[in-house]
């Protein structure tokens, strides 16, 4: 009999718990309420019918429980039954999935009048292209990707106007629909922000699209759907909603393909100058002063230095309260006065001498360390040497006691968590991954075994590997 | 409704089959390794699925550990969760539950319910187990190549799959397929021998339509599982020379972590399409013979014939047909024409309604039945119950505008798990409670049976249906962690927890089961020759567990069908399918029931 009282029981507190449950849909921002309505048809309808059938088996378990005098009846057919139920299941069917249909033939039909928008999607980031005045997104390939073409335009008039948006960071206008094109360099992808419904795949070697209407400004995140490897968890962006003339500001501050195959590269003979505020802390060749808590910078990549001094200087990094150290950085950016002041100062760095650091932490365990860093790897790399793709700076040759402090920090949010700090937002998420101050002493102590790409041979390294 | 009666039509071909000349063999080795009989080899596969599966839950446990108490183990990183994730799957879909259903329990009861001595290639159906064997070795021997298992996923989806950022591209994946390959290889014989024995190894009077439906379940999981099994054969190989032989298949030009590989042309989506053409039917696989065996618990412990008997058959053959034309529902949001979206969806919703039906048959069989609670029973009402949730969140899925918002979250996630995890496996375990007796002579001890089911049952419900409302409120599956994900609650940290809870104890409440297994094995009640008073033919047999040859000298000749419960009129409440009609014994006048239109 327990069982029957369970099946009735479960049954209604399913229902009751869909009624008391704090988890349902997101708030809907998009022209998408017609979807919403599917799934509350499908609700309604999936929901009598689970009820309906759960409290018969329940009435019909202790009905006809087992008894001893009593015999089953043989009853082995009864086609007007059978009749009945195939012909109301069947309409309950149709009557779900001619709405359904629906929906979808308007789901494929993107308006005449839709913007478009390129989402490209990559291991593990978002970036985005807009038309530029021609209207019209320039052709692209795969092949063509480097650093100075990020996304692939190929060589053709339609594509110099087309605006770039590097940061996963996309702004859109208010009651405009919107077509987004999507692709993939490299796996499968999927943009989703649960707020808009409608999401897709992106998929390498074709585009695919899909279109809707954002309704109500406000910021949304980004979230992949599709499984794209190991930090697809991680891979995370924001579409900010706004009205149409701060869309209109916001797009034009963006650069476009020509402007940015403009810009100079960095003089590091003008950067000379600028570094002359940096020698007091981080020394003459940017060896680092571990006393004055200045890391080694010699042997960083200039678009990592670059970006890191961009931070500090909008106070994106080294503005929160428990930052101990960063603080101090802040002034000294904000003495450079532009983007060419960045490239040029970082052209500088990437020009010094990088020379072999010393192992200054004890007590960390290299083999568990090596455990851990697999994770890491796969944006660092195996050797740590960076990764400008995955927006990996490099680890190895960098100073221990530094790098321990700034996992610490991911760990804790002090650094990263920042709104315009999007690669630090997900080196906070990937941080998580080293579980106590241990896990960090370990992988800290492997990366200090690994080999020190570009350092000047010393004559003695108890950092490097004997090779 | 003649044809369930006593007409009896002598089955021509069955003759053919009476004298065939078994191999008995003598030594220990012969008879329980190198065996050839179905029984032994129904056995062998039985235990390595359990086996195997135990290492699933474990890799689940793990995933449940994260999940719930995140960034807590310092074992489970991004790359190990991803490998529990995949291996989870891909053992529990087809090295658990298909092994199980159709090495396991088609090779126990097809031939018994057949009335067959043995299988029709008893040698082939030897090399089927080990070639399964093989296959999972292989697989497991992927925990330890250098980089671990596969992490892709289940759906092994390229260019993931095998491009770096995934765990196990560098061996891992590799032995996966090559597992998968042999894995194929082996069902195959296997399956071709379940067919040919259904087709042409029946007893005398053994009609098609007097099959237990059983039967009629695994046979039409079988010819699905042959026809379906060549697309993921396919994709394997081919995915294997994109990988090893640098073919593309299946890859277009992209990067590798910024590195620009030397593919070009191929499309991910070819692979997809191969995957869910076997992955779909897949479903199948695993759900067809649950329905069969769930009919036949149902029909036997209420006592009851089972209601709709032609309408349960022909719902099989139709949902076996239409399984195959509605892979790409897996696709709707995968990058696809959209406009296949109209197709599928509407082939999908279709196949609703022989599923439907079939639910609604099994309720009416308990409907006016006698029905007894044995743990059978219970597993098979826990059956119906989550089959029926699984089955409509699948209404959601199916129909590709409600799916946009879904797929990708857990909603997913609840609802695969439902219907073709927790489903079938209550009936696994209901079946296994079922035959137990027959297996080994012994009942299973009916406490510790009941415990494991309320364990089992309450505890994967309270795990898999609050998945759904994730599910609706966004959040997405094959997730390492949440992190700062603004738009999700904190409260689901909380219900996941709670879920990991359940997860842990349901898992515990296993080792209630294979002590029951292994106590009962020794200890159990005798259960003698049919402690069920079931009507079909394994429980007629001449020795309880039968021995090789399944019959005695004669094979049984049929005449009825296999439910013949409560038939009115006779003295006891189940006519065996064997019983010469006039051994049927009448029951006084007095306890005549008249209803009605049956003429017998």
């Amino acid at each position: 009999m327990a069982i029957a009282v369970a099946v009735i029981l479960l049954a209604m507190g399913s229902v009751l718990f869909f009624f008391l449950s704090p988890w349902y849909l997101t708030p809907l921002a998009s022209n998408w309420g017609t979807i919403d309505d599917t799934i509350l048809i499908t609700l309604w309808v999936t929901g009598a019918v689970f009820l309906a059938v759960n409290l018969f088996l329940g009435y019909v378990i202790i009905r006809y429980r087992f008894n001893r005098r009593r015999r089953a009846r043989f009853d082995p057919e009864n086609k007007s039954l059978e009749l009945w139920l195939t012909g109301l299941t069947t309409l309950g069917i149709a009557g779900l999935l001619a709405p359904g249909l629906l929906v979808w033939a308007s789901f494929v039909s993107p308006p005449k009048d839709a913007h478009e928008v390129e989402v490209v999607g990559q291991q593990w980031h978002w970036s985005f292209r807009f038309p530029g005045e021609d209207g019209r997104l320039g052709p692209v390939n795969n092949r063509l990707i480097d650093e100075h073409n990020p996304f692939g335009l190929a060589d053709d008039l339609a594509g110099q106007d087309d605006i770039l948006v590097t940061t996963p960071h996309l702004v859109l206008p208010v009651d405009r629909p919107v077509k987004m094109v999507l692709r993939s360099k490299d796996v499968l992808h999927n943009v989703k922000v649960a707020n808009f419904r409608a999401k897709m795949d992106m998929v390498p070697g074709q585009t695919s699209s899909f279109w809707f209407t954002p309704t109500v400004p406000g910021e949304y995140e980004i979230v992949c759907a599709q499984l794209c490897g190991i930090a697809h968890f991680a891979m995370r962006g924001r579409i900010e909603v706004v009205e149409q003339e701060d869309f209109d500001a916001w797009l034009k501050a963006q650069d476009t393909y020509a402007e940015l195959a403009q810009l100079a590269p960095g003089d590091p003979a003008a950067g000379e100058e600028h570094y002359n505020n940096c020698v007091a802390c981080h020394g003459p060749e940017g060896q680092g002063n571990q006393a004055l808590n200045a890391p080694k910078l010699a042997g960083l990549d200039p678009w990592y230095i670059g970006r890191q001094l961009w931070l500090f200087r909008s106070g994106a990094r080294g503005s929160d309260e428990n930052d101990r150290f960063g603080p101090l950085m802040r002034p000294f950016a904000t003495m450079l006065p532009d983007r060419q002041a960045i490239a040029d100062v970082a052209a500088h760095i990437a020009s010094l001498p990088d020379r072999a650091v010393q192992v200054s932490l004890a007590g960390g365990d290299p083999e568990r360390g090596a455990q851990r860093f697999r994770t890491c790897a796969n944006c660092h790399g195996q050797q740590g040497q960076g990764i400008r793709a995955t927006n990996g700076p490099r680890l190895a040759g960098m100073s221990d006691w530094y790098l321990e402090r700034q996992l610490q920090n991911f760990r804790q949010g002090v650094r990263g968590r920042h709104r315009e700090d999007p690669y630090g937002n997900q080196m906070v998420e990937m941080a998580q991954v080293l579980v106590d101050d241990r896990a960090v002493s370990d992988v800290v102590a492997y990366i200090m075994t690994l080999p020190q790409p570009g350092a000047e041979v010393a004559s003695t390294s108890p950092g490097g590997r004997e090779e | 409704m003649a044809e369930h009666g006593q007409r009896s039509v002598p089955h021509a071909q069955a003759d053919e089959f009476d004298d065939v000349e078994l191999v008995h063999p003598k030594s220990f080795l012969g008879k329980y390794v190198w065996s050839q009989d179905a029984k032994v080899i129904a056995i062998q596969y039985g235990v390595t699925a359990i086996a195997i599966g135990v290492v699933a839950v474990v890799l689940s446990i793990l995933m449940r550990l994260q999940l719930g108490f995140p960034n807590t183990f310092t074992l489970i990183d991004p790359s190990s969760y991803l490998q529990y994730v995949t291996m989870h799957g891909m053992i529990m879909v087809v090295y658990v539950l298909t092994a199980l259903f159709l090495g396991g329990f088609g090779n126990y009861l097809i031939p018994l319910m057949c009335g067959a001595r043995d299988m029709a290639f008893p040698y082939l159906n030897m090399l089927s187990f080990w070639f399964y064997l093989a296959a999972v070795i292989i697989l497991m021997a992927s925990f330890f190549v250098p980089g671990g298992a596969t992490g892709a996923g289940w759906t092994l989806y390229p260019p993931q799959a095998i491009s770096p950022g995934t765990p196990g591209v560098d061996g891992g994946i590799v032995l996966m397929f090559v597992s998968l390959c042999v894995f194929i290889a082996g069902f195959t014989m296997g399956g071709l021998n379940y067919v040919v024995t259904v087709l042409q190894a029946r007893t005398r009077g053994m009609t098609l339509m007097r099959l237990p439906l059983t039967v009629w379940g695994i046979f039409m999981a079988t010819v699905l599982a042959l026809l379906a099994f060549p697309a993921l054969l396919v994709a394997s190989l081919m995915m294997l020379c994109d990988l090893l032989l640098g073919t593309s298949y299946f890859l277009p030009e992209m990067l590798n972590l910024g590195e620009p590989s030397s593919h070009a042309g191929g499309t991910p989506l070819l692979y997809q399409h191969l995957f869910w053409f076997f992955g779909h039917p897949e479903v199948y696989i695993v759900a067809l013979p649950a329905f069969g065996i769930v009919s036949d618990i149902l029909a036997t412990h209420a006592r009851k014939n089972i209601f709709g008997y032609r309408m349960m058959v022909w719902a099989i053959i139709l949902i076996g047909v239409l399984s195959f034309a509605v892979w790409a529902h897996h696709m709707f949001i995968s990058g696809m024409n959209p406009y296949f979206g109209f197709l599928f969806a509407t082939t999908t919703l279709i196949i609703a309604v022989p599923t439907a039906i079939k639910v609604y048959n099994w309720v009416l069989t308990l409907w006016r039945g006698n029905i007894r609670l044995t743990v059978p029973m219970l597993f098979a009402i826990g059956f119906i119950f989550t089959f029926v949730n699984g089955g409509l969140s699948g209404l959601f899925l199916g129909n590709v505008t409600v799916d946009v918002p879904l797929a990708g979250t857990y909603f997913v996630v609840g609802h695969f798990h439902m219907v073709m995890a927790v489903a079938p496996v209550l009936v696994l375990f209901g079946a296994i409670y079922h035959w137990y007796p027959k297996i080994t002579g012994r009942l299973l001890d009916d406490t510790l049976g009941k415990i494991h089911f309320w364990v089992t049952f309450l505890g994967a419900y309270a795990i898999f249906y609050p998945m759904h409302f994730m599910g609706f409120a966004g959040v997405p599956r094959r997730y390492y962690g949440f992190g700062l994900t603004t738009y999700i609650p904190d409260s689901i940290q909380t219900l996941n927890a709670f879920m990991s809870v359940a997860a842990i104890i349901v898992a515990l409440a296993q080792l209630v089961f294979f002590y029951n297994l292994v106590r009962s094995y020794f200890r159990g009640r005798e259960a003698g020759p049919n402690p069920w008073h079931a009507t079909t033919l394994e429980w007629q047999t001449e020795h309880t567990p039968p021995r090789h040859g399944n019959f005695g000298a004669e094979l049984p000749v049929v005449y009825r069908w296999a439910y013949d419960y409560g038939v009115p009129g006779i003295k006891d409440d189940f006519i065996p399918q064997n019983l010469p009609p006039d051994q049927v014994e009448k029951s006084e006048p007095l306890a005549q029931m008249s209803r009605g239109r049956l003429s017998l």
